[in-house]
């Protein structure tokens, strides 16, 4: 194991990260108060509890996952595509590492990243409304287990990518509205039966349902299932990342 | 004890490769480096020297073909092999936001090695970069990025050294120093492979050169040997009263009258069986003319590229 080499990526990444504070941490920070404004004000003063919680406070999980979505995918995808638009990748590809000392330090960049943002919404989130936090465990686990398959969802696309329209193209068109209509801001039990059962085949709609209920106890399908969901996910990047190294696919070719 | 080393350094044996788009940059290679030596690769643009090198630095997946480095195989035991490369490829790529002294101990890193700032900072001032450490790359010139380069391939003390094209780019002062760091970096022991289209480089600097056209290696020579086997000689005669015209006798030597008729040159091929010098200066002796001085010239390295290339 060349651990010297996942510090390396990992601290590389995370400098990066720093040198672009402002849009990197801020900038989703403000967009999620927006959101509390907009939303908890606005929506909020006609719905008033869904499912016994306020509204404010319901939107809260959901709105973590937007975030965290998008960051992930974001961050992960320009972690790996900007390398291999620069060139500098040659030395990653030269260097003696493994395909998965490679992704450790993207994707663990990536994610520590999306997770400090998230959490910084959390916090953000306690000063507007009343979070209540049941199953904090679950809680964190949901978040990591979220950050890291989606920081691998867009590791894939970052090296799918040749150009920077692709890079864009997913998150704003793909998780924006698997999230939107995903339940972010509402219970998918509130929809037409039919929409309900639309709604299943959203993926985001398991993730935002399990990470509400480690807030608050209350969930629109089964917690194993959101877990079972999850892990699928995870399991499914992994196989195409896998295969993206021992193919070289877009790296080596 | 330790054994001695095997001579082989690395060792390339029918490597092809195929691009992407079935374009064929590389034809069944073979090729032995020497543990120490310095090896020029020359060829025209689009020869395949850098997919090549690409190729033996894990860069680029070969088709087929086997590559070791040092006796590992460039895929099974990835690790040992690429741990001992270290790589200044042709293009310039550096991370523009990055500082010098960052990327340079990144590359480190990168390679396995633990933090060793006393080794980073003899790098960056053998390169005279040290000065420059806190610099962001971006703010540096060309010729100081591709130093940067250098550096971050040196950073971890590779036992082989590819240089693609190092002198691209770069000032007379600058080169004359990457030359002498190259030779002191041989003299420490490490492998040095590089690409040029200085042909003057390749002839002062390699000791063996190896020549590619269209994805093939068409030769590999030790430089001296090279230049003995392949090049021609000019014998010119300063002639004692000037000519106008060759003597019919030597109409079939490969013959010229230069400088106004005053030289007589004769072109000759140093590896035929004969030189025909002897019969060649009987017959002008007979044909009465005579001649106050006479030199040879040997053909450079570059006239035998070309004329190798050209083919
Ligand atoms: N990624 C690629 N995909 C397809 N073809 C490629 C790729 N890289 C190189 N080639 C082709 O392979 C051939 C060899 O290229 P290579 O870069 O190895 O040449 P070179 O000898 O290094 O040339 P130069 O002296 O210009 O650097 C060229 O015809 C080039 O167009
Ligand atoms: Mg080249």
């Amino acid at each position: 194991m060349n651990l010297q080499a996942i510090r390396a990526i990992y601290f590389f990444e995370m400098n990066r990260t720093r040198r672009t504070l402002l849009q990197s941490i801020v900038s989703p920070v403000i967009s999620t108060s927006l959101y509390f404004v907009v939303f908890g004000a606005a929506i909020g003063s006609r719905i008033t509890e869904i499912d016994g919680i306020a509204y404010g406070a319901f939107i809260v999980p959901g709105l973590i996952m937007l975030t965290l979505l998008q960051q992930s995918v974001t961050n992960a995808s320009f972690g790996i595509y900007f390398p291999r638009f620069a060139g500098t990748i040659y030395e990653i590809l030269s260097a003696p590492i493994s395909y998965l000392e490679i992704v450790t330090g993207y994707v663990g960049a990536a994610a520590t990243k999306s997770i400090i943002v998230g959490l910084i919404i959390l916090i953000t989130a306690f000063f507007f409304v009343p979070v209540r936090i049941d199953h904090p465990v679950w809680m964190i686990a949901f978040l990591l287990l979220t950050a890291v398959t989606f920081c691998l969802f867009g590791f894939i696309i970052g090296i799918w990518a040749d150009g920077f329209e692709k890079l864009q193209v997913i998150p704003l068109l793909v998780i924006a509205p698997l999230t939107f209509l995903g339940g972010s801001f509402y219970s998918i039990n509130l929809l037409p039966p039919f929409w309900q059962k639309v709604a299943l085949v959203n993926p985001v709609v398991y993730l935002i349902s399990g990470f509400r209920w480690s807030f608050y106890g209350v969930s629109d399908v089964g917690v194993g299932v959101s877990l079972a969901m999850t892990c699928v996910f995870l399991v499914v990047c992994i196989v195409i990342v896998g295969w993206i190294f021992r193919t070289g696919y877009r790296l080596r070719n | 004890m330790h054994a001695p080393k095997p001579p082989t350094v690395i060792s390339v044996a029918g490597l092809s490769k195929t691009y992407a788009g079935g374009f064929q940059a590389l034809k069944n290679i073979d090729l032995t480096i020497l543990r120490g030596e310095i090896f020029a690769l020359l060829g025209p643009n689009g020869a395949g020297k850098t997919t090549l090198i690409s190729i033996v630095c894990g860069i680029v997946n070969p088709t087929i073909g086997t590559v070791t480095v040092d006796g590992y195989d460039i895929r099974d035991d990835y690790r040992a092999a690429r741990s001992k490369i270290g790589l200044v490829p042709q293009e310039l790529t550096t991370d523009a936001f990055e500082s010098v002294w960052a990327t340079v101990s990144f590359s480190r890193g990168l390679f396995g090695k633990r933090p060793n700032p006393a080794h980073i900072e003899r790098v960056l001032k053998e390169l005279s970069l040290f000065d420059k450490k806190d610099n962001k790359i971006m703010t540096l010139s060309g010729g100081m990025k591709r130093r940067v380069m250098i550096a971050k391939a040196l950073s971890h003390e590779p036992e082989i050294l590819f240089l693609d094209e190092p002198s691209a780019g770069v000032d007379v002062s600058l080169r004359k120093d990457m030359w002498q760091l190259v030779r002191e970096l041989r003299e420490s022991g490490v492998t040095i492979i590089l690409t040029t289209h200085y042909i003057e480089e390749a002839e002062e600097m390699a000791d063996r050169v190896g020549v590619m056209r269209k994805g093939e290696l068409i030769l590999v020579e030790e430089k001296a040997t090279l230049m003995r086997k392949l090049g021609k000689k000019q014998l010119t005669l300063e002639l004692s009263a000037p000519l106008d015209g060759v003597p019919t006798t030597v109409a079939n030597y490969d013959i010229a009258l230069m400088n106004d008729g005053r030289d007589l040159v004769y072109t000759y091929d140093t590896k035929a069986e004969r030189t025909g010098i002897t019969t060649l200066l009987e017959e002008l002796k007979r044909a009465g003319v005579s001649f106050k001085d006479l030199h040879t010239t040997q053909s450079s390295l570059e006239d035998i590229f070309v004329d190798l290339t050209s083919r």
